[in-house]
């Protein structure tokens, strides 16, 4: 694999929400980077915090109550975590872009999609003439496979399919060339059929401006037709990362591995589910040991009391659970004996 | 062959669209428009298809939670659809429904204990202690325990709410459940228990299901066989197995190839179909697959296809299929 320059990094980014109920750490100590160019998923199941970090790269937390309480935002070596508001809005949508989950409530009902695809342009290239953001709105329309893109332009949000509303979305997002694009379940509320449509556009958006994507989603299925790598989210922390072909065949650590054996595969029928036993936990509520233990079939005396490290399975994979130290010790030991 | 505990006949179900002043009607949503098919004792029927399919409306029609507008529904040789509201009602005894949202279905105001409690109460089931030993029962049987009678809905989480709508649609000791995306609300590991929690019932109390999904995947996972409906109608129906192996139907290809396998090692031919999902206030006449359809004839834009048997137990209604079916007879 070539090495690619890390463009957006994340270093030990904890997001902490204040409640009556006490501090909620939603996002815990966290690290990751996304390539130039690569499509980068995060997986896990509610409550993980993976919508969390993708609003905190946005700086869109709510404040209060939340608040990024440490850590760094690294966008090409520039701290996003340290910039006013007003610095930010200068970034964001022009350097990191975001399209959500349902498309109809990120859209405003009361303009035009030309009127909102307009506004997009104009806020990062205020002297553009009117002609040249008309031209580069149609061309970004055309970009994303919307059809007869100068009538769509006169049309409401309410006109549009849900399909539709998306492509808009994405045109939205990609109007003003950012590095990184965050899509937040970008098709979770769509229909398989057109679900397959979006994602193809993505993945060949991805090819032709080397856009980088941070795609987040519960769907297994949607992170191996899309991503290049993935990271799996657990109660707030990271707890593997792997390149796409690794996680699927070699999966390390046990919620890793329950999650892919409890989806129901369309192609051949299983007898019985593989289910893993009890709920995800409430955020904040496990304060030592690994947050998984209580669910975890592997679970040793010393999970409940030491919160693991991520441990380097192999290369470019990391996993957070004991049971790979016993792995690095008999690595260790093979190749001593070896020797 | 088992017995046919259910059978449906051209079932339709359309909304009227009224427009202006005088409220006169000016079309209609065809929201189920003659589907038919028949549920065998014992089995899983699932029913698949995408938003605004009309699998919903299929389901609450069974129920007779809407009025059908046309079409026949016989339920273990009474015929459900011809029965007063009151004869109805008792009839519900024998058929029970399980919701996707799990939060919505139960009232906040009342504990679990009496949420259990009053289907046995409306259809007059047993004395105070017979109705509070049943509830215990069926609270241990889903995987609750007694100490859970007191509590109410918020305090359970989103899995466990779901065990009590099984839990409800159980009191009465159904021989049918309609369940209505059970799992689609529910966390991946989440939803495999509950899964597995339906199929270890369906064996041990001898159950009857139709299962209503949009997961093609969960859908195969617990169905015998499986119904697939585009806008209004049922457009294939088989077993399960023959379905996912050799889909007929060019909506069922396309909505299988559609869907993400999690496995990058997969290799396979997508066929993903443009367009969107047309309005079901006015569908395109013919076969309604056929604006996106890529094996579209001359006569799809006018002739209805009729559901035809092409293989043995396997059902399909596309036009594709007419020379087939002639060859065989």
């Amino acid at each position: 694999m070539i090495m690619r320059k890390k463009l957006l990094e994340i270093k030990g980014l904890k997001t902490t929400f204040f409640t009556d109920d006490g501090q909620i750490p939603a996002v815990d100590d966290i690290d990751f980077s996304v390539h130039e160019g690569e499509i980068l998923g995060i997986v896990g199941e509610s409550g993980s915090g993976k919508s969390v970090t993708s609003l905190s790269i946005m700086g869109l937390i709510p404040s209060p109550p939340g608040k990024i309480t440490g850590g760094e935002i690294l966008l090409d070596g520039k701290n996003l975590v340290t910039l006013s508001d007003k610095q930010m809005q200068k970034i964001r949508g022009k350097d990191v872009a975001m399209i959500f989950q349902e498309p109809m409530t990120s859209l405003n009902p009361l303009f035009t999609i030309g009127d909102q695809l307009k506004e997009a342009i104009l806020i990062h290239n205020p002297k553009w003439s009117k002609k040249e953001v008309f031209a580069r709105a149609i061309e970004i329309m055309k970009l994303v496979g919307l059809p007869r893109a100068e009538e769509l332009l006169k049309d409401y949000p309410h006109q549009l399919s849900g399909g539709m509303r998306q492509r808009v979305m994405i045109a939205m997002a990609l109007v003003c060339d950012p590095k990184v694009l965050i899509a937040d379940e970008p098709t979770t509320a769509l229909d398989v059929t057109i679900q397959a449509q979006i994602l193809q556009l993505m993945k060949d958006l991805n090819k032709r401006l080397h856009t980088a994507v941070l795609l987040i989603t519960h769907d297994l299925g949607v992170v191996a037709e899309t991503c290049e790598r993935v990271i799996v989210m657990y109660a707030g922390q990271i707890v593997e990362e792997a390149p796409i072909q690794e996680i699927f065949v070699n999966p390390k650590h046990p919620y890793t591995q329950g999650l892919i054996k409890s989806v129901p595969d369309m192609r051949y029928k299983k007898d019985n589910l593989y289910s893993i036993s009890g709920s995800v936990p409430k955020p904040g509520s496990i304060q030592e040991g690994c947050r998984f233990a209580a669910r975890c079939e592997f679970a040793m005396d010393r999970c409940v009391q030491e919160t693991p490290p991520l441990y380097e399975a192999a290369e470019q994979h990391k996993s957070r659970c004991f049971l790979l130290e016993k792995q690095e010790v008999k690595q260790h030991v093979e190749s001593v004996v070896e020797s | 062959m088992s017995k046919v505990l259910l059978k449906v006949d051209g079932l339709k179900k359309y909304f009227p669209i009224r427009k202006g002043v005088l409220n006169t009607q000016v079309g209609d949503v065809k929201a189920v428009d003659d589907v038919s098919f028949e549920v065998f004792e014992g089995e899983t029927l699932g029913i698949v298809g995408e938003s605004g399919c009309g699998k919903s409306t299929t389901g609450r029609l069974l129920m007779r939670l809407l009025e059908p507008t046309e079409g026949e529904i016989e339920f273990a040789g009474k015929m459900i659809s011809e029965l007063s509201n009151n004869e109805m009602r008792k009839a519900r005894r024998d058929i029970q429904m399980i919701f996707q949202d799990p939060y919505a279905s139960l009232n906040p105001r009342h504990n679990i204990g009496k949420i259990l409690e009053e289907p046995l109460i409306v259809h007059g089931m047993g004395n105070a202690k017979e109705r509070k030993q049943k509830v215990l029962e069926l609270l241990e049987i889903v995987g609750l325990n007694e100490y859970h009678v007191k509590r109410y809905p918020h305090q359970f989480s989103g899995g466990q709410r779901q065990r009590i709508g099984i839990a409800r649609a159980l009191m009465t000791n159904p021989r049918l459940i309609i369940a209505d995306e059970p799992v689609s609300a529910l966390d991946v590991s989440i939803q495999a228990q509950v899964l597995n929690l339906l199929q270890n019932l369906q064996k041990d109390l001898k159950l009857t299901y139709i299962f209503i999904s949009h997961d093609l995947g969960v859908v195969r996972h617990i169905s015998n066989r499986v119904g697939v409906m585009y806008l209004g109608k049922l457009v294939e129906l088989t077993a399960s197995e023959d379905l996912y192996a050799e889909p007929l139907h060019p909506y069922t290809q396309a909505l299988l190839s559609s869907v993400p396998v999690p496995d990058p090692t997969f290799e396979r031919e997508q066929l993903i179909i443009s367009g969107d999902i047309p309005s079901a206030s006015n569908p395109p006449s013919g076969c309604t697959f056929h604006t996106r359809c890529p094996f579209k004839k001359e006569e799809c834009s006018q002739v209805v296809p009729k559901m035809q048997e092409v293989k043995p137990g396997h059902y399909v209604a596309c036009h594709l299929y007419d020379a087939i079916q002639h060859s065989m007879i």
